[in-house]
């Protein structure tokens, strides 16, 4: 099998790509809207690994930093967009994403 | 020497969850996964040496975070998703797209990019060496992050909170509807 | 050359005057209008006057550089006056009659709510003719020319509220337009090939070439160029047909643009080009022959029109062939000579019938008329001079200018010679006739309502002063003094005015202008016999057609409407002027109407542009409408669009790594 105690930095990106895919996927795919805003985090959470994996990488430590940024920002975002479903589930009765479409044309 | 299997271990449970995220009906199935997906990804950041952010992870992410989106599921009540007409723009274009281009990236990155080895505890991660960095290069961005907090909280409660109420906390003694009887109290008025 | 600096001041007084009248003459009172519109004119022929009586052979011609025009490369062209004995004739003409036909068009135009434009318009023809005259280039002489062309068009289509007076404007000087276009390229081509428009450095580079005999050459073609402008403007074939419809206009108009001097301003030109033309054989032929025919064919057409001022509008036509005769010939001295007593007995002719108009109240059918010499004595009187004078009656001016243009047609060819005499019969005819069926016999009219030009009630108090005393409204009147004055002095002219080419005096006087020696010393050499005979038959078939004008229309007035009948279709023909309007409706107006109509109305304008921003708004709007599909509002497709271009810039951006 190989060298098993190095993983080559381009599987952790595979795998970042991969749950980043299925954020997106489920970002299209999904009718609820709470499960949508979760796939958003399921993206934010893939990207993190890529950043931790290219710090690792390149032995310097503001991949981490960066981390540590964004998973402040998503808990910002998670919140204020948690409240805005809170408040838009008030209004339509629904968490239907599909009837949240008042900005049409 | 256990790199690599445990890494497919983990990498291979972060898949399963995300998969099941997609595959779940009810909302807080989806939830419960996605907290299984941020379990695995901390077991990640620690093989990469990153133990503050695998603490930070599965503290503020796993730990906050997804708790709130439980919270919210529960509050709200939701059920299972109704079958409603979706996108054709997200089915066709979207999907595809999004599968090609996870494609693309694979290939590239397995084919092409540098593939030297990250070994276990290779990069030091301690929490000081990241306190350090963080508040002595990072101090301005530091600072600006926990007024963007402060900013979310107040919208937070704001847009969640319902509009009568504020109206009715605007004007004192002008009641629009039949108050609740702990808003009586903090108000200190009889009815 | 001397230079001369009063000269320029000739054209610019009566330009001040229209200008302030023009300006503001709206809220002025008439008399004020009346000051101003004649001392402008009046000094100007005064100064003309002066400059005249110390005009001598030794100090002409004078001259003066006004100001500094064009200067490009080597080609100049100057605000410059010029003054020989050949202008010095027209200036007096122009000036004088001008003068004349302003006082009696402050009678005339009274009454009309337009007065002090018709005023002020006239004065500005007055400066644009002078200008022409005046000129010393081409350039400065084509101001004249089309200003007067202008003056023209606003002064037909003076009462614009009619249709017919309003085409009568645009006909009148859309047909000057062409001629105006060979004009043009007469001018262009002799700025290419001499390199000035000047008349003395033009004039000397000219002398030196010798006559082109053989074919048609650049001087051939400058001057049949010359000649297609002279004839939009003079009212020649093909291009005559506007001065007909241009009596429209007020009859003082007719009289001063349309039978003194706007029209004679393409014979002055020939004149003035006579250099040109004397070295091109080929050219001068054309002008005699247009001439000629025309002469002939406008008479024929004058004898069957029944509105008096259409018999003298086609009066005029044939009359400027005769100069053109003239000039075609050689004759330029004779040419000018007729346009000089033209200028007197025409100009009285027109300001007769609008007194005579104007006495029946507006009716300017003859056939409506009759007897008015009862009514009218002045004017009968002095309209029967102008009578004489044209049918070319000794001792009347026109008789000695008539003569002498046949007596040289005849020394060039005998063909010219006879054509003209027979004009000249159908002249007489037609000329007496319109006295005899406008004075002669019983009136005919019906009462005579108010002259359709007045709108005012002013006009009966003035009427009535002027008038002799005890004509009621209903019957035909005299004219008032302003209106008489004119008249007699033209009258007078036209006695007396043909003595000045008694004795070749005028020849010799305009010699030095045409400095032509040789022609005349052969024609002094051809027998005095000869120049006898012609003249007695001249005389004779203008009493021929006095007689037959007097049988016709005095001793059996049925006569004439039965001979019409049996003539039939010809009569017609002639009467409808043998249809040449028609005729250039259909070959010309009628396929530019139709042709910009559907081709550049139609095709290019609404099709072309119109559709083209039309159809650019359509083009925005559509894609705008499909465009709009995006906002759908639902979440889930615009993730769809996001991801989609994501994977696009995703996969650019590796395709660049990879390369």
């Amino acid at each position: 099998m190989g060298n098993l105690s190095n993983v080559p930095l381009s599987y952790y990106l595979v795998l970042s790509g991969i749950l980043f895919a299925c954020g997106v996927l489920g970002f299209l795919i999904k009718r609820n809207i709470i499960t949508v805003f979760m796939s958003i985090e399921l993206m934010l959470n893939g990207v993190n690994l890529s950043f931790v994996a290219f710090a690792a990488h390149w032995h310097h430590l503001s991949g981490q930093i960066f981390v540590f940024f964004v998973m402040v920002v998503a808990a910002a975002e998670a919140a204020v967009g948690l409240a805005i479903i809170i408040a838009v589930y008030r209004t339509r009765e629904t968490l239907n994403v599909d009837q949240v479409n008042l900005l049409k044309l | 020497m256990l790199h690599l299997p445990l890494f497919l271990i983990f990498g291979l449970i972060c898949v399963a969850g995300a998969i099941n995220l997609l595959v779940q009906r009810h909302p807080i199935n989806s939830a419960l996964s996605l907290v299984v997906v941020m379990a695995s990804l901390a077991a990640e950041y620690l093989l990469l040496g990153a133990e503050f952010v695998a603490a930070v992870q599965v503290i503020v992410y796993a730990g906050a975070i997804m708790v709130l989106f439980v919270f919210v599921i529960m509050l709200l009540n939701a059920g299972e998703e109704e079958h409603t007409k979706g996108s054709r723009v997200a089915l066709l274009l979207g999907v595809p797209g999004i599968a090609i281009g996870g494609v693309l990236v694979a290939w590239t990155l397995l084919r092409h990019s540098n593939t030297a080895a990250v070994q276990i505890g290779a990069l030091p991660g301690p929490p000081k060496e990241v306190a350090r960095l963080l508040f002595h290069d990072f101090l301005l961005p530091f600072e600006v992050t926990s007024i963007l907090i402060l900013i979310a909280i107040m919208g937070a409660v704001v847009l969640a909170s319902r509009p009568e109420a504020i109206v009715r906390r605007l004007r004192r003694g002008e009641p629009t509807q039949q108050p609740e009887k702990h808003e009586l109290a903090v108000a200190g008025k009889e009815r | 050359m001397t230079p001369n600096p009063y000269l320029w001041l000739i054209p610019v007084l009566p330009l001040a005057g229209a200008a302030i009248n023009g300006f503001f003459g709206r809220h002025s009172s008439k008399k004020a209008i009346t000051t101003i519109a004649l001392i402008f004119p009046g000094a100007a022929f005064l100064l003309a006057l002066f400059i005249a009586s110390r005009f001598s052979s030794a100090s002409a011609p004078y001259y003066y550089d006004l100001a500094q025009w064009i200067r490009s490369g080597s080609f100049h062209a100057d605000f410059s006056f010029y003054l020989d004995q050949l202008s010095l004739v027209m200036l007096l003409a122009v000036t004088g009659v001008g003068f004349l036909i302003h006082i009696y068009s402050v009678g005339y135009m009274w009454d009309d709510d337009g007065y002090y434009r018709f005023m002020s318009y006239l004065n500005l023809f007055m400066f644009f003719m002078l200008t022409l005259v005046l000129a010393k280039n081409y350039l400065l002489m084509f101001i004249g020319w089309e200003g007067v062309g202008l003056a023209s068009y606003l002064l037909i289509g003076f009462w614009f509220v009619k249709d017919s007076a309003a085409s009568a404007g645009k006909k009148a000087f859309i047909v000057n337009r062409i001629g105006d276009f060979g004009f043009l390229i007469a001018l262009f081509l002799l700025i290419k090939h001499f390199g000035t428009l000047d008349f003395t450095a033009l004039f000397s580079k000219i002398q030196s070439m010798s006559p082109e005999n053989a074919g048609v050459g650049l001087l051939t073609s400058i001057g049949l160029l010359l000649m297609v402008g002279a004839a939009g403007k003079s009212a020649q074939i093909p291009l005559y047909v506007w001065l007909p419809d241009a009596m429209e206009g007020p009859t003082p108009v007719s009289a001063l643009i349309h039978a003194a001097t706007m029209v004679t301003a393409g014979v002055y030109m020939v004149a003035r080009s006579h250099v040109i033309f004397e070295r091109a054989p080929t050219a001068m032929t054309v002008v005699a022959i247009i001439g000629t025919l025309t002469a002939l064919f406008a008479a024929t057409i004058g004898i069957a029109q029944t509105d008096i001022k259409k018999v003298l509008a086609y009066s005029t036509v044939s009359q400027l062939g005769y100069m053109f005769m003239a000039c075609g010939v050689g004759a330029f001295s004779a040419g000018i000579f007729h346009l000089m007593t033209h200028a007197f007995f025409k100009g009285l002719l027109f300001l007769a019938a609008g007194s005579v108009i104007h006495g029946v109240g507006g009716e300017q059918d003859m056939r409506k008329m009759g007897g008015l010499r009862t009514y009218m004595p002045w004017t009968f009187a002095t309209m029967g001079i102008a009578t004489l004078a044209i049918a070319g009656i000794p001792p009347l001016a026109g008789f000695w200018s008539k003569d002498e243009i046949l007596w040289r047609a005849f020394g060039v060819n005998w063909a010219y010679w006879l054509i003209g005499v027979v004009t000249a019969f159908i002249t007489s005819f037609y000329m007496f006739r319109l006295m005899y069926l406008t004075f002669g016999g019983e009136y005919r009219g019906g009462p005579a309502a108010h002259d359709v030009k007045h709108q005012s009630a002013d006009a009966r108090a003035m009427h009535d002063k002027a008038s002799h005393g005890g004509h009621g409204h209903g019957e035909p009147h005299e004219s008032p003094w302003v209106m008489l004055g004119p008249l007699v002095i033209l009258a007078l002219l036209s006695l007396i005015g043909g003595f000045v080419g008694y004795g070749n005096r005028f020849e010799h006087f305009l010699a030095t202008a045409f400095q032509s020696p040789a022609q005349e010393a052969v024609h002094e050499a051809t027998e005095n016999s000869v120049e006898y005979m012609l003249m007695g038959v001249s005389v004779s078939v203008a009493f021929l057609g006095w007689i037959l004008a007097y049988l016709l229309y005095s001793r059996r007035p049925e006569l004439p409407g039965r001979i019409a009948q049996s003539l039939g279709a010809l009569y017609r023909a002639v009467s409808n002027k043998y249809y040449v309007d028609e005729l250039y409706a259909l070959l010309f107006v009628q396929p530019v109407v139709e042709g910009s109509s559907a081709i550049l109305w139609k095709g290019v304008d609404q099709g072309v542009i119109d559709a083209t921003v039309n159809n650019t708004a359509d083009a925005a709007r559509h894609t705008s409408d499909n465009l709009r599909h995006m906002q759908s509002g639902n979440i889930r497709s615009y993730a769809g669009w996001v991801a989609a271009g994501g994977a696009i810039v995703i996969a650019y951006m590796i395709w660049m790594g990879v390369r």
